[in-house]
């Protein structure tokens, strides 16, 4: 069989911090399989490619396209439409194109916000009040820039998606069980999951992975993590920790749990959760101990942040989408 | 005619970097603009957040050194609370570090810049890549690659309990410490990377330094910027990684400044520009004169080479005798060719696995005192580490229950984005002249320029085959592309 009779792979990142491309490169020798049983057409971590050269294949031509990052800019709408057109299995790889992840916290914000804070931090030196611009002439020519949103989306807000495999990023060997899926799908020995599939992690919670002790489903107050003598086999939530365990999906083993730090909620919603949240709101009422209003206002107070607590890697995904003031001019 | 010659590295960078040099009617360069289009907002979005949380929520700005952030962060979040953690927490987060920085240096020197010396700059574009490294010196060197970064995601694991983005520092130390088991298996592979350390070093003596025209490459005027450099040290004035003050030194080598984490700001400003999304940091005492060297020119550089040059020597044995041997080689300090920075970017490898075994090898490494509980009202605080990239500092300020008000971020790459343009702009006038045929090598000659700062924007630890794909068009004055060059395609 020669190169091009392959089936065609791609691979891309966004608005993303790279740490997809990383945990991609920890699946170590599983990447052979890859190369063995794909031609690698688009993949910036692996190989030389280009725009032009994606825009010149035939539309369908890539059979796989792992799609890492949010849409934050013109630029990445751009790309993601066209391996969307040139693909015909498109995969949300990773929380930021799931479900937003840590930069769509940004969503909370105007855009115009964005740019206005990080152009007037305490060291900036901005008398004249210099912002980016999509366009800008210097002497010489006109010079440009991508243009940023109003917000961060998902990858599926932007164009149709196919999978999603959630993760900040997705754990390794869950990857190297997805390659091994499709290697076994291209050989006649599997069918594909249906469309819309989450692939690459559990069908239940992080809390049904973790080997942590539970004995009372009640507590009286919240705690800062760093205030508590962890107990190292008890449950951290029953530690008045809040833990994002009941909300969040399996497929991590439980790892940041077993380091003795809360689960933040990478996996994104578990399965048939439609809002992640409004099931970890209820998931906390459900273990507060209180029936006293006024009591259970108070336990309340011990989470500082409601909006970053509930929707931490899920905010762009989430039925809210964004914070009012994202949609107001800014 | 104007001319304009883009060149759009489409790969290999996290977001779309662009060069774009703009040829004068005689077709000389006259100017270059680095552009990055990426901006995501952490500054304005962590406000409200947690400060516990921002180890957690700043890995995410990079997954190539989400260590970094998570150390600066947690350092911040420990002055924030004016929380000193136990030692054994300070020793294990160093710990992490130390075998972070082997695996995230040797992923640079072998994949990314060795190339370019193992093959040499001019070899054929199929070649200059890891592969060819591979094929040059041995196979062996690749699993030795290989077992350098499985090694340094193991310690990072056993203690960050993770292998990408950590999660254990808090406040006041960590959620969890180390078993003696743990500590023996992470004393073993310190005592691996030290060998990989030595071994590295004697390669680069064999291939480079044995070679003349590589020496003289280095030597030359077309990677040299006399500027500032700027390097975090201990008590003693040795590099430190983790943990000191931030020394800066002029182009003379002569001491500017050494100022703790909580007075960046006196010392440190960033200038903007309205074509880019990042910003030029520059030193406030010396001021911004533009994109230019010399004394009175405040642009500064923070890499490998600048901590270096800052500090006055290495902590560790090993790594102490290659640091007089570079500077013996070079003709004394400071140096000021940029392409040293891979041979101090290997003298930084063995340091950090020494430091490495040094910390494993520490009876209190795997004591259960690892959290101090803070008991303080939470108000501000700056914390800093080097990234491998250059300096890292983070600077909160909390309300009383430590919920943030202000966030303020500069990036180790960052603080070389004056140079960088600057380098990218000297190797683009020295090598395109008018009636040059502009040609591949010398499209890799000032794509060398960056490639020795390993500018985190170009995510160059992504990189695998080592080179940085270019395409070059020329365009003539209607912006009709009258020349296209593509750098191994």
């Amino acid at each position: 069989m020669t190169d091009n009779a392959k089936p065609k792979f791609a691979m891309y990142w966004a608005a993303s911090c790279g740490g997809c491309e990383i945990a991609v490169l920890n699946i170590h020798e599983k990447i052979l399989d890859v190369d063995a049983n794909f031609e690698v057409v688009f993949w910036p971590v692996a190989m030389d490619a280009k725009y032009k050269d994606v825009e010149a294949m035939e539309d369908g031509s890539i059979l796989l396209t792992l799609f890492n990052g949010g849409i934050r800019n013109d630029e990445n709408e751009h790309i993601a439409r066209l391996l969307r057109r040139k693909s015909q299995l498109l995969v949300a790889f990773g929380s930021c194109a799931c479900e937003g992840c840590i930069p769509g916290l940004a969503n909370l914000s105007p855009a115009g916000e964005i740019v206005h804070t990080a152009f007037n931090t305490v060291s900036t030196d901005n008398p004249h009040g210099i912002y980016p611009r999509a366009s800008f002439d210097v002497p010489e020519g006109e010079i440009t820039i991508p243009k940023i949103f109003p917000t961060l989306r998902t990858l599926d807000q932007v164009v149709d998606v196919d999978y999603y495999m959630p993760g900040c990023p997705p754990e390794s060997h869950q990857i190297g069980a997805v390659i091994d899926l499709v290697v076994k799908v291209l050989h006649g020995e599997a069918q594909l999951p249906p469309k819309g599939s989450v692939i690459g992690a559990g069908n239940s919670t992080v809390c049904d992975e973790c080997t942590r002790k539970r004995n009372v489903k009640s507590i009286t107050s919240f705690k800062r993590i760093y205030d508590v003598e962890i107990d190292p086999e008890l449950c951290l939530l029953e530690q008045g920790i809040p833990c994002n365990g009941p909300a969040t999906r399996s497929g991590c083993n439980a790892r940041c749990v077993s380091a003795g730090a809360q689960c933040i909620g990478c996996y994104g919603p578990a399965e048939g959760v439609v809002d992640y949240g409004a099931r970890l709101i209820a998931a906390f009422a459900s273990v507060i101990d209180s029936t006293d209003p006024e009591e259970i206002e108070a336990i309340l107070d011990g989470i500082p942040d409601p909006a970053g607590q509930f929707y931490r890697f899920n905010l762009a995904g989430s039925l809210l989408k964004a914070g009012k003031p994202a949609w107001e001019k800014g | 005619m104007t001319q304009r010659i883009t060149i759009d590295p489409i790969t290999r960078l996290e977001g779309h970097g662009k060069i774009e040099i703009f040829l004068d009617d005689k077709g000389d360069v006259a100017n270059t603009y680095f552009q990055i289009p990426e901006l995501r907002g952490f500054e304005r979005f962590c406000v409200g957040r947690p400060v516990e949380e921002m180890p957690l929520l700043t890995n995410r700005i990079c997954g190539v050194c989400p260590e970094a952030h998570h150390m600066a962060a947690a350092k911040a979040a420990d002055a924030v609370y004016h929380v000193d953690p136990p030692r054994t927490a300070k020793m294990l987060r160093e710990l992490l570090y130390s075998a972070f920085y082997v695996t995230d240096h040797a992923t640079h020197f072998y994949a990314l810049a060795g190339p370019d010396f193992v093959m040499g700059p001019d070899a054929p574009v199929a070649e200059r890549n890891i592969l060819g490294v591979i094929h040059k010196v041995g196979l062996e060197i690749g699993g030795k690659v290989i077992n350098a970064r499985k090694a340094g995601h193991t310690v990072i694991e056993m203690i960050g309990g993770r292998k990408v983005h950590p999660c254990t520092s808090i406040p006041g130390g960590l959620t969890k410490g180390i078993t003696n088991e743990q500590r023996d298996e992470i004393l073993k592979l310190g005592q691996w990377a030290v060998e990989f350390g030595q071994f590295s070093l004697k390669l680069f003596n064999d291939i480079v330094l044995g070679n003349k025209a590589y020496v003289d490459l280095i030597l030359g005027d077309i990677y040299t910027h006399r500027t500032y450099y700027m390097g975090m040290v201990d008590e003693n004035n040795n590099t430190n990684f983790y943990d000191g003050k931030v020394r800066v030194v002029g182009p003379d080598g002569a001491e500017l400044v050494k100022y703790a984490p909580q007075d960046y700001t006196q010392h440190i400003a960033e200038h903007v520009e309205p074509w880019t999304y990042l910003k030029f940091p520059y030193l406030k005492a010396v001021g911004w004169k533009g994109f230019t060297d010399g004394k009175d020119s405040g642009v500064y550089c923070a890499t490998p080479l600048s901590r270096l040059n800052a500090a006055d020597g290495m902590a560790t044995p090993l790594a102490q005798e290659e640091y007089e041997k570079f500077y013996k080689t070079l003709g004394g300090k400071p140096v000021h060719q940029r392409l040293a920075t891979h041979w101090a970017r290997l003298i930084e490898l063995l340091y950090a696995a020494e430091r490495w075994v040094e910390l494993a090898s520490d009876p209190e490494i795997a004591s259960d005192n690892f959290h101090t509980k803070p008991t303080e009202i939470p108000t501000e605080g700056v914390g800093i580490v080097e990234a491998p990239r250059g300096t890292l500092t983070h600077h909160y300020t909390t309300d009383e229950r430590g919920v943030l008000t202000k966030v303020n971020l500069i990036v180790g790459t960052t603080n070389n984005y004056a140079p960088i343009s600057m380098s990218i702009e000297k190797a683009a006038r020295s090598l395109i002249k008018k009636g040059t045929v502009v040609t591949e090598p010398m499209l890799n000659m000032v794509e060398m320029a960056f490639r020795s700062y390993d500018p985190c924007f170009g995510c160059a630890t992504h990189s695998l085959p080592g080179q940085m794909p270019l395409q070059v068009t020329i365009r003539n004055a209607d912006g009709e592309p009258i020349e296209v060059l593509k750098q191994f395609c």
